[in-house]
C-alpha cells in the first residue's frame, strides 16, 4: 500500500461520488426523487471537477495521483492520474450530465430509478476511464462505461432499438475483444510484467509484433470514435437511442476513442504509430469528406448531426496522427468543444421532435416563424459546430488543420473541404427546417414553447462557445502538459 | 491614443447587443437610435484616431492572448496605421449614413425584425472592423468570416422565401470556398514565417527571392479568398443573387465595404504580391475579366439593382487590375470613390424602390424626375461619378488604374477603356429608363410617387456631395495635383514601391489617354441617354441579349458542373456505398455468424467422444499454429 498522505484524492473522489449516487438512484423509486437526486449529484460533480481545477500545481501531487495493489498476481495496479487532458475531459463529463439532466428534465421515462442509476454508473465508468494509469484498470472502466449504455439504449430506446442496440453492441464488445487480446499481448512483453502504462510504453515488442498490436488497439479505438469504416453502427445507434443517451454516446463516449489514441496507442506503439500513420490519416481523411457527403443526404436530423460528427471526428484522429504540436493541442481543446455543441445540437433535435413529432427535414419547414428563441439557438451551435471563429470549436479546428498541414499539404487541401462540405449540409438544414413558409399539417403546431430546462442547458452552452471562443487560452493552458508529454514521446523515438 | 482603438469594435458591437437580446422590449424609435448612435460613436473614435496616424502615431495594440500553442504565438491584436485609419472612416462613416437610412427604409417592419435587422447591421460593422483592425491573419480571418456571416443573416434576412434564403446560402457557400483558400495560405504562411503577425510575416517575406514558389502559392491562395468576398470570376455569382436582401444592406455590404475586404487583404500583403509577379498577372487578369464580363451582363439587366450588383462585380474588378498592376494606391483610392458612390447609387435605387412600392423592374418606371427630384439629382451625381467623367471621383480613380495599367501592358488599357465605356453606357441606360421619360408604372403608383423622408435624403445628399469631391485627395501630378493620399499611405507600400520599375508615362502620353478615356465615355453617355429617354427597351431581349440578360448562363453551366454531380456523388455515396457497402458488409457478417452459430449448435450433438474428437483437432491445430506461424 502506498503511503497517502491525503484521504481520497480527485480521481477516486470522481469514480466513487457518481458510482455510490447511482447505486443510491436504483432504490429511489418514488415519483421523480431519483430525476432530482442525478440532476443534484450531477451538479456536485460539476462541483468537485471545479475545485479540483484548483489544485493543478506539481505540489498537490498527492491529491491528482494515486495507486494501490489490485491485483499483485497479475502485476495490476489500481493507478489513477489526473493530468491535464485527464482534467479536460473530466470536466467535460461533469459538465455534460446537468446539461443532459436539465434539458431532458421533462422527459418521463419508465422505471426512472434504473435510467438515472444507470447513467450514473455511466458517468462513474467515463471518469475512470480518463484517468486510468493501468491497462487493466483502463479495460476494466472502458467496459463499466459502456455496458450500462447497452441497457439504457435497449430499453428506453426508439422503435428499432433491439436492432440497432445490437449492432452497436456487437461492434463495440468485438472492439472491447480485440482491446484485451491486445492488452495481454504488450503486457507479456513488459519488462516488469505490470499492466502499468508505464511499462506499456517501455515494452520492448519485436516490430513485428508492435505491428499487430497496433491493430488490435487501434481497431478497438477506431470502432469507438468511429472512424471510416467502421462508423456505420453509430447513425443508428444515435437515432435509436433515448436523446439523453445519445448525447453522452456522441458528447463523451466517442472522446474515449480519441483519448485512447492519445494515451494508450501513440505513445504506446511509436514504432507502429509512424509507420501506420499515413494508412490512419488516409482513412480519417476519407471518412470526413465521405461523412460530410452523406450528412448532405440525410433526411433524419439525428443522422444528419452523427454523420456531421462522424466527420469532426475523422479531423481529431487525422490530427493526432499527424503528430504536430499545434495540431495534437487542437484536438484537446476541441474533444471538449465538440462535445458541448453536439449536445446544444442534440437539445435542439429533442425540442423539435418534442414539439412537432417528427425529426424528418421534410416534413419540417418555417419553425423560426413560430419559434424565434429556438432558431437563435440552432443557429448559434449549428454554426459553432462548423466552426465559425470566435465560436469555441474555430480554435481546435484552426489548430488540428494547422498541424495537418505540418503532415501534408495536399492532405491538408483535401481535409479543408470538409468545411465547405460543412456549410452546405448545415445551411440547407437550417433553410429546410427553420426558414421558409410554416408548414401547416404539423400534428402538435402551436405548441412552441421551449422547456425552462432546456432554455438553461441551450443558455449555458451558448454562454461557453463564445468565453471559449474568444479566449481559449485556459483550456489550452490546461492540457499544454499532456501535449507536452506526448510531443517528448514522439519526438523521443 | 490608439490605446483607444478598441472601442472602434466595441460599440457595433454593444449595438448588437442591446438590439439584440432586448428585441422583444425596445421600441423602434430608440433601436434605431441606438443602432446608428453605436455607428457615429465608432465614426467619431476613427476620426480621432485618423488624425492621430496623420500626425505619424502608428502601431500595434495587443489586447490579449488569442491562441499560444508552442511556438506559434497569435495574439489578439490590432494594427493602427494609414492603410486601416482609411478603411475605419469608410466603414463607420458610409456605415452610419446608411443606419440612419434604414431608421425609414425599414420602418414597415415590426418592431422585433426591426431590431433583428439593426442588430445584424451592428454584428456586420463590428466584423468588418474587426477584418481591416486586425494585425495578423487570424484576426483578420475573424472578420472575413464575420462579414460573410452577417451577409448570410441580412441576404435571408426576409427568411419566409425560400428564393432569398437560396441566395444567402450561395452567398455563405461561395464565400466559405474563399476562406479554404484563405485558411490553407494561413497555415501555410505559419509554416514558412512561423507566424500571422503581420509585421512578422512581411519582414521575413520581403529577404525571400522573386517568385519563390512558396509566395506564389500563398498569394494565389490568398486570393482564392479575395474571390470569393470580393466576387470576382470564378466566384462572383453570389454578389447578384445577394441583392435579395434590403437594398441599405446591399448598399453597405455589397457595394462599399464587405466585397472591398479582398482588396483590402491584397493591399495589406502587397509586399507578398510584388514579390509574386506571377500572381500579380494572375490577379490582373482575372481582375480584367471580371470588370468586362460583369459589364457586358449589367447592360442587359433590368431589375435596377441588378444592374447595380453587377457594376460593383465590374468596378471591382478594376480595383483588382489595378492590385495586379501594382497601383496599390489607386486600388485603395477606388475602393474609396466606388463607396461614395456606389453606396450613393444604391440608396438612391432603394429611395426608388421604396417610391414604386417594392417595384424592382425599371421597365415599368420612367420619368421619376419630376416626383422625385432629391433621388433624381443624387443619382444622376452617382452616374456620373461611377462613368469616370471629371472632375467627379470616379474619373481620379479609374485613371490612376488605367494609367498603371496601360504601363504595365497596353491589351490591359484597351480593355480596361472598353469596359469603362461599358460603364458609362449601362448606368445611363439606367439612369434614362428610371428618371427619364413617361411614366409607365400603374395609376395607383402614379399617385402614391412620393419623395422620400429626410432620413434617407440626407444620407444621399452627404454621399453626393462625398461622390463629387472626394476624387481631389488623388489629383496626380500630370494634372497639378499633389496626390495627398498616396503621400498618406506611402509608409504601407514602400515595401513594394522599392521592388516596383518606376513606369513614368510621359504627360503627353497621359493626357492623351484620359482624353480618350473621357471622351469615349462621354459619348457613351450621350448615346444611351438619347436612345433610351426616348425609346426604353421594354421587351425581353432577343438572340445575343439574351445571353447577355441570362448572364451568359454562368449560374446554369455551374449547377450543371458542380452542383448536380457532387450531389449525384453524394446520392451515391449515401445509397450504394454506405447503405449497401459498408453497412451492408456489416450487417451481412451479422447473417454469417448467425448462420454459422447455428450450424455450431449442431456440434453440441450431447456425445462425449465427439467433444474429445473437436478438442484433441483443436490442441493440435493450436499446436501447429505456435510451432510455425508465430
Amino acid at each position: 500500500m502506498n503511503p497517502k498522505d491525503v484521504l481520497l484524492t480527485f480521481p477516486e473522489l470522481l469514480l466513487w461520488f457518481p458510482l455510490i449516487s447511482g447505486l443510491i438512484a436504483f432504490v429511489l423509486k418514488k415519483g421523480d426523487h431519483a430525476k432530482k437526486w442525478a440532476l443534484t449529484s450531477s451538479f456536485i460533480t460539476v462541483g468537485i471537477v471545479a475545485a479540483s481545477l484548483f489544485f493543478t500545481d506539481q505540489k498537490y501531487f498527492n491529491f491528482n495521483n494515486v495507486s494501490y495493489f489490485w491485483m499483485p498476481s497479475l502485476g495490476s495496479s489500481f493507478a489513477l492520474m489526473y493530468d491535464g487532458m485527464g482534467r479536460m475531459l473530466c470536466l467535460l463529463t461533469a459538465v455534460s450530465f446537468p446539461l443532459v439532466f436539465l434539458s431532458t428534465y421533462t422527459n418521463d421515462y419508465k422505471k426512472p430509478h434504473s435510467f438515472y442509476g444507470l447513467m450514473l454508473l455511466t458517468q462513474s465508468g467515463l471518469m475512470g476511464v480518463f484517468c486510468a494509469m493501468d491497462a487493466l484498470v483502463f479495460y476494466f472502466f472502458w467496459e463499466l462505461a459502456l455496458i450500462p449504455v447497452y441497457f439504457l439504449s435497449s430499453i428506453w430506446g426508439g422503435e428499432k432499438r433491439i436492432q440497432a442496440t445490437f449492432k452497436f453492441f456487437v461492434y463495440t464488445f468485438a472492439g472491447s475483444l480485440l482491446l484485451l487480446i491486445g492488452i495481454i499481448y504488450v503486457y507479456l512483453h513488459t519488462p516488469e510484467g505490470t499492466f502499468s502504462l508505464r511499462a506499456f510504453m517501455e515494452a520492448k515488442l519485436p516490430p513485428g509484433k508492435e505491428k499487430v498490436a497496433f491493430w488490435l488497439f487501434f481497431i478497438a479505438f477506431a470502432i469507438k470514435m468511429p472512424v471510416f469504416p467502421f462508423h456505420t453502427w453509430q447513425p443508428d445507434a444515435y437515432e435509436q437511442s433515448p436523446t439523453g443517451v445519445t448525447m453522452i454516446l456522441s458528447g463523451i463516449m466517442v472522446k474515449m476513442g480519441v483519448f485512447a489514441l492519445i494515451r494508450w496507442l501513440v505513445p504506446v506503439f511509436p514504432y507502429a504509430t509512424q509507420m501506420f500513420s499515413n494508412i490512419v490519416v488516409v482513412l480519417a481523411v476519407t471518412g470526413m469528406i465521405y461523412a460530410s457527403c452523406i450528412a448532405w443526404m440525410q433526411d433524419d436530423l439525428k443522422r444528419l448531426v452523427a454523420y456531421s460528427s462522424i466527420a469532426h471526428i475523422g479531423l481529431m484522429c487525422a490530427a493526432v496522427f499527424a503528430r504536430a504540436e499545434s495540431g495534437v493541442e487542437g484536438v484537446m481543446i476541441q474533444m471538449f468543444n465538440h462535445g458541448i455543441n453536439i449536445i446544444g445540437l442534440w437539445i435542439v433535435v429533442n425540442a423539435v421532435e418534442k414539439y412537432w413529432g417528427t425529426r424528418k427535414i421534410s416534413e419540417l419547414g418555417g419553425l423560426a416563424n413560430t419559434s424565434p428563441t429556438l432558431t437563435i439557438f440552432l443557429v448559434i451551435i449549428a454554426l459553432a459546430n462548423i466552426a465559425l471563429p470566435l465560436t469555441n470549436a474555430f480554435v481546435g479546428e484552426f489548430l488540428m488543420f494547422n498541424g495537418l498541414f505540418a503532415y501534408g499539404k495536399w492532405t491538408t487541401a483535401i481535409a479543408l473541404i470538409s468545411i465547405i462540405l460543412a456549410a452546405v449540409y448545415t445551411l440547407n438544414m437550417i433553410q429546410k427546417v427553420f426558414y421558409g413558409p410554416v408548414r401547416a399539417h404539423y400534428p402538435l403546431a402551436g405548441v412552441t414553447r421551449l422547456d425552462k430546462g432546456a432554455v438553461v442547458a441551450l443558455s449555458i452552452i451558448v454562454i461557453i462557445i463564445f468565453v471559449l471562443g474568444v479566449y481559449p487560452k485556459p483550456l489550452i493552458e490546461l492540457t499544454m502538459s499532456t501535449v507536452g508529454a506526448f510531443m517528448n514521446k514522439v519526438h523521443g523515438l | 491614443m490608439s490605446k483607444l482603438v478598441y472601442l472602434v469594435p466595441l460599440f457595433p458591437l454593444i449595438g448588437f447587443l442591446i438590439n439584440g437580446l432586448g428585441r422583444k422590449s425596445i421600441s423602434k424609435s430608440l433601436t434605431g437610435i441606438i443602432g446608428s448612435g453605436v455607428i457615429l460613436a465608432s465614426f467619431i473614435v476613427s476620426l480621432v484616431l485618423f488624425f492621430d496616424v496623420k500626425a505619424g502615431h502608428t502601431g500595434v495594440v495587443k489586447l490579449f492572448d488569442f491562441i499560444t500553442v508552442g511556438k506559434l504565438d497569435i495574439p489578439f491584436a490590432f494594427q493602427v496605421d494609414q492603410l486601416s485609419s482609411i478603411f475605419l472612416l469608410i466603414i463607420t462613416g458610409v456605415g452610419f449614413l446608411i443606419h440612419v437610412y434604414s431608421t425609414a427604409y425599414m420602418h414597415e417592419e415590426s418592431s422585433d425584425h426591426y431590431a433583428r435587422y439593426f442588430a445584424y447591421l451592428n454584428l456586420f460593422v463590428f466584423s468588418m472592423l474587426l477584418l481591416v483592425l486586425g494585425a495578423n491573419y487570424l484576426i483578420m480571418f475573424i472578420g472575413w468570416e464575420g462579414v460573410g456571416l452577417c451577409s448570410y443573416l441580412l441576404i435571408g434576412y426576409w427568411f419566409k422565401n425560400n428564393d432569398y434564403t437560396n441566395a444567402a446560402k450561395k452567398a455563405f457557400i461561395m464565400n466559405r470556398i474563399g476562406d479554404f483558400g484563405f485558411l490553407l495560405a494561413a497555415f501555410w504562411i505559419i509554416q514558412q514565417f512561423g507566424s500571422l503577425n503581420f509585421a512578422d510575416v512581411f519582414s521575413k517575406a520581403s529577404g525571400m527571392k522573386m517568385n519563390d514558389a512558396v509566395l506564389v502559392g500563398i498569394t494565389l491562395l490568398l486570393f482564392l479568398g479575395a474571390t470569393g468576398k470580393s466576387a470576382q470570376i470564378p466566384l462572383y455569382t453570389w454578389l447578384p443573387d445577394a441583392m435579395a436582401g434590403p437594398t441599405p444592406v446591399s448598399a453597405l455590404i455589397h457595394a462599399a465595404t464587405m466585397v472591398t475586404a479582398g482588396i483590402y487583404m491584397i493591399a495589406r500583403s502587397n509586399i507578398l504580391y510584388t514579390l509574386a509577379p506571377t500572381t500579380q498577372g494572375v490577379v490582373a487578369v482575372i481582375g480584367l475579366a471580371t470588370a468586362i464580363l460583369a459589364a457586358t451582363i449589367a447592360i442587359k439587366q433590368n431589375d435596377i439593382k441588378k444592374v447595380l450588383a453587377y457594376s460593383t462585380v465590374s468596378q471591382l474588378g478594376y480595383m483588382f487590375l489595378g492590385l495586379g498592376v501594382g497601383a496599390y494606391t489607386g486600388a485603395v483610392f477606388h475602393v474609396m470613390t466606388h463607396a461614395f458612390f456606389k453606396a450613393l447609387l444604391f440608396l438612391g435605387a432603394g429611395s426608388v424602390i421604396h417610391a414604386m412600392h417594392h417595384e424592382q423592374d425599371i421597365r415599368k418606371m420612367g420619368g421619376l424626375k419630376k416626383a422625385l427630384p432629391v433621388t433624381h439629382i443624387t443619382f444622376l451625381i452617382g452616374c456620373i461619378a461611377i462613368a469616370g467623367i471629371p472632375p467627379l471621383s470616379g474619373f481620379f480613380s479609374k485613371d490612376e488604374i488605367l494609367a498603371a495599367a496601360f504601363s504595365a501592358s497596353k491589351v490591359y488599357w484597351v480593355i480596361g477603356v472598353l469596359g469603362a465605356v461599358m460603364t458609362a453606357f449601362y448606368m445611363f441606360r439606367l439612369y434614362a429608363t428610371t428618371f427619364l421619360g413617361k411614366f409607365r408604372g400603374t395609376h395607383e403608383q402614379e399617385h402614391h410617387l412620393h419623395e422620400s423622408p429626410k432620413a434617407m435624403t440626407i444620407p444621399l445628399i452627404v454621399l453626393a456631395i462625398l461622390a463629387a469631391i472626394s476624387g481631389f485627395v488623388g489629383v496626380p501630378a500630370v494634372l497639378g495635383g499633389s496626390h495627398e493620399l498616396e503621400h498618406f499611405l506611402a509608409p504601407i507600400f514602400a515595401g513594394s514601391v522599392k521592388l516596383q520599375h518606376p513606369h513614368n508615362i510621359n504627360h503627353n502620353t497621359e493626357y492623351m489617354l484620359m482624353g480618350a478615356s473621357v471622351a469615349l465615355a462621354a459619348i457613351a453617355i450621350l448615346y444611351a441617354v438619347s436612345r433610351f429617354s426616348k425609346k426604353p427597351e421594354l421587351n425581353d431581349a432577343t438572340s445575343f441579349g439574351k445571353v447577355l440578360e441570362n448572364k451568359w448562363y454562368i449560374d446554369e453551366l455551374y449547377d450543371a458542373i458542380i452542383v448536380k454531380p457532387l450531389r449525384g456523388i453524394s446520392a451515391f455515396l449515401n445509397n450504394i456505398v454506405e447503405k449497401l457497402g459498408i453497412d451492408g458488409v456489416v450487417n451481412g457478417v451479422g447473417r454469417i455468424v448467425n448462420y454459422g452459430s447455428r450450424q455450431l449448435r449442431l456440434l453440441q450433438s450431447g456425445q462425449v467422444g465427439a467433444y474429445i474428437l473437436i478438442m484433441v483437432v483443436a490442441a493440435l491445430a493450436l499446436f501447429i499454429i505456435q510451432l510455425f506461424v508465430l
